[in-house]
């Protein structure tokens, strides 16, 4: 089956300012990929072409086989971080605007937004807003979604519910494409791309991504004293839990920093997507 | 005498905001406030900042200049440059010149700030912006440091800069307190109290946390039946139920902090 998103060898450059350089990604159908990289690494750039809102200076974007364009974007779902909705209008007048642009017939209703339909959008808390351009970008079934920092904000129910919509559409064919700063949103992806300086410099699954990294771990003793000594030796450690992490360093190392010191237990385990990305993005 | 919150009741307008939360604020350490959006941690990062009063329960602080505090919005001024925020704040507090050069020298190092030292607060990034907002926060050496959502929207690099910043600060001896809606962050803190609702959900060390669910915690592909509690991870269900019967076909996992607290939110609510 053919990819419902080609990006192939993408530039894009705003005056002296090179958003991105050579950038390739692939979204197939019934996949999700997520999307990483640091503030300004070039994801909004990357959305922004990919959904024809911006020409890219070179490179080949594909979107079910056409230019991005309004024919396109009628087959795209696309949540902005912002969420995109009207805060006057309620909510279902929201669904209905939105539905008419799509020329669709309005969604069934969701049950978990029945008793909100005619409040103002702009007065309901920020999660049931989320659900709410969910369900308005969900509505014209498109084979396409791109989310921005789907989750951010919302509370371990919200997250659930809302990755239970995102997992349906994907199954039902659509495509996903997801930003995101947060290791437990990337965990959720079946694919990851990694974005630094508009170049990709990791992509796969978690695992791949991760690698080799370990980092190591130090438990027991006085854990200013044991911070001090980490960062005498020019290493980097931070807390977590009630003892310490020590990143970009070996076993040895660490144990070389902290050898004198009596009752600790020093463990090297697998790093985290969080210290593989720090890792990858400063090297 | 330790500080903290006992039995803390707070009503915004006419709405009840906090219900008989307790949280011990102890030196040297980290505890993470977690719950999603209007859970109640703004509210109870402005209890600790003494921004607004509570009705019921005990609440023991430091002296007022012994807290510093970060609202959500960072707390920087987007017209003074990064280094006029931070002097500003020492001025506020009355350090002496030599105290306040080697302050701010030295929090401008520690938050990677010394490039962006002369621009403008309306000019950094989300990211920037945090870190200022916490090195603000921290200009005084205070003994408490209550930090609001420091971390949303912030991306991974400047969040672990944070995060060691933070570190460091309690290494110090500083009662640190932080509300967070991401859990590999509250996962790394001494303790967790996970509020959603004013209520306190669970509380605890990360890993009392982890075993606080009795009975296994099940992964399968399929759907799971209806009487247990069900939650979507990745390409696959979680599940957990009352008698601890596993779904047909299910590998039980080493659950996290999303799982845990997903299930006890989950059987709080009863459904």
């Amino acid at each position: 089956m053919s990819n419902l998103a080609i990006i192939d060898g993408l530039h894009k450059s705003f005056g002296d300012v090179a958003a991105l350089r050579g950038v390739d990604l692939e979204v197939g159908p019934g996949e999700i990929v997520g999307l990483l990289g640091a503030n300004g690494a070039g994801k909004t750039t990357l959305i922004r072409c990919l959904l024809g809102l911006i020409l890219p200076d070179s490179g080949r974007v594909s979107v079910m086989g056409l230019a991005p364009g309004r024919d396109v974007l009628r087959r795209v779902g696309y949540v902005p971080q912002g969420l995109g909705l009207y805060t006057d209008l309620t909510v279902s007048e929201n669904l209905e605007f939105q539905s008419g642009v799509y020329g669709v017939a309005e969604p069934d209703s969701i049950s978990s937004l029945l008793p909100v339909m005619d409040q103002a959008v702009g007065r309901l808390s920020h999660g049931i807003q989320r659900r709410v351009a969910f369900a308005a970008a969900l509505s014209h079934q498109p084979e396409l979604l791109v989310l921005d920092e789907p989750t951010s904000g919302v509370g371990v129910l919200g997250r659930a519910g809302l990755w239970e919509t995102i997992r349906d559409a994907s199954a039902g064919g659509a495509g996903v494409l997801v930003t995101t700063h947060h290791l437990e949103e990337a965990e959720q992806c079946d694919r990851l791309v990694m974005l630094a300086d508009g170049v990709v410099v990791a992509e796969g699954t978690l695992v791949e991504i991760i690698g080799p990294r370990t980092a190591v771990t130090v438990a027991g003793g006085d854990q200013a004293r044991n911070m001090d000594l980490i960062t005498e030796a020019g290493l980097v450690g931070s807390f977590a839990g009630t003892g310490l992490r020590v990143v970009g360093a070996g076993i040895d190392r660490v144990v070389a920093a902290l050898g004198n010191e009596a009752g600790l237990t020093i463990h090297e385990q697998p790093a985290t997507l969080e210290e593989a990305f720090v890792d990858l993005v400063t090297a | 005498m330790s500080w903290g919150v006992w039995g803390l009741g707070v009503s915004i307008g006419s709405r009840p905001a906090l219900h008989e939360i307790d949280l011990d604020v102890v030196p040297g350490s980290i505890a993470a406030i977690v719950g999603g959006d209007g859970a109640g941690k703004s509210t109870l990062a402005r209890v600790l900042g003494r921004l607004i009063p509570f009705e019921s329960g005990k609440v023991v602080l430091p002296e007022r200049p012994a807290v510093g505090y970060q609202p959500a919005s960072s707390g920087s001024w987007p017209d003074l440059t990064v280094s006029e925020n931070l002097q500003f704040v020492a001025d506020a507090h009355r350090l002496d010149a030599a105290e306040k050069s080697r302050r701010l020298d030295g929090l401008l190092a520690a938050t990677g700030l010394e490039a962006a030292r002369d621009r403008l607060g309306a000019q950094l990034s989300g990211g920037m912006r945090q870190k200022l907002g916490v090195a603000m926060a921290l200009v005084a050496r205070p003994e408490m440091l209550v930090l609001d959502e420091p971390t949303t929207g912030v991306d991974p690099v400047s969040r672990f800069e944070l995060w060691r910043l933070i570190s460091r600060s309690a290494a110090e001896g500083t009662a640190v307190v932080m509300t967070t809606t991401y859990l590999d962050e509250a996962a790394r803190a001494s303790f967790v109290l996970a509020i959603e609702a004013g209520v306190e959900i669970v509380s605890g060390a990360p890993e009392e946390i982890l075993d606080s669910v009795r009975g296994p915690i099940w992964s399968t592909s399929q759907l799971p039946p209806d009487m247990s509690h069900r939650w979507r991870r990745g390409s696959q269900w979680h599940s957990w139920s009352e008698d601890g019967s596993s779904p047909s076909g299910a590998k039980q996992v080493e659950p996290d902090l999303t799982d845990i607290l997903t299930a006890r939110t989950l059987m709080r609510q009863g459904r």
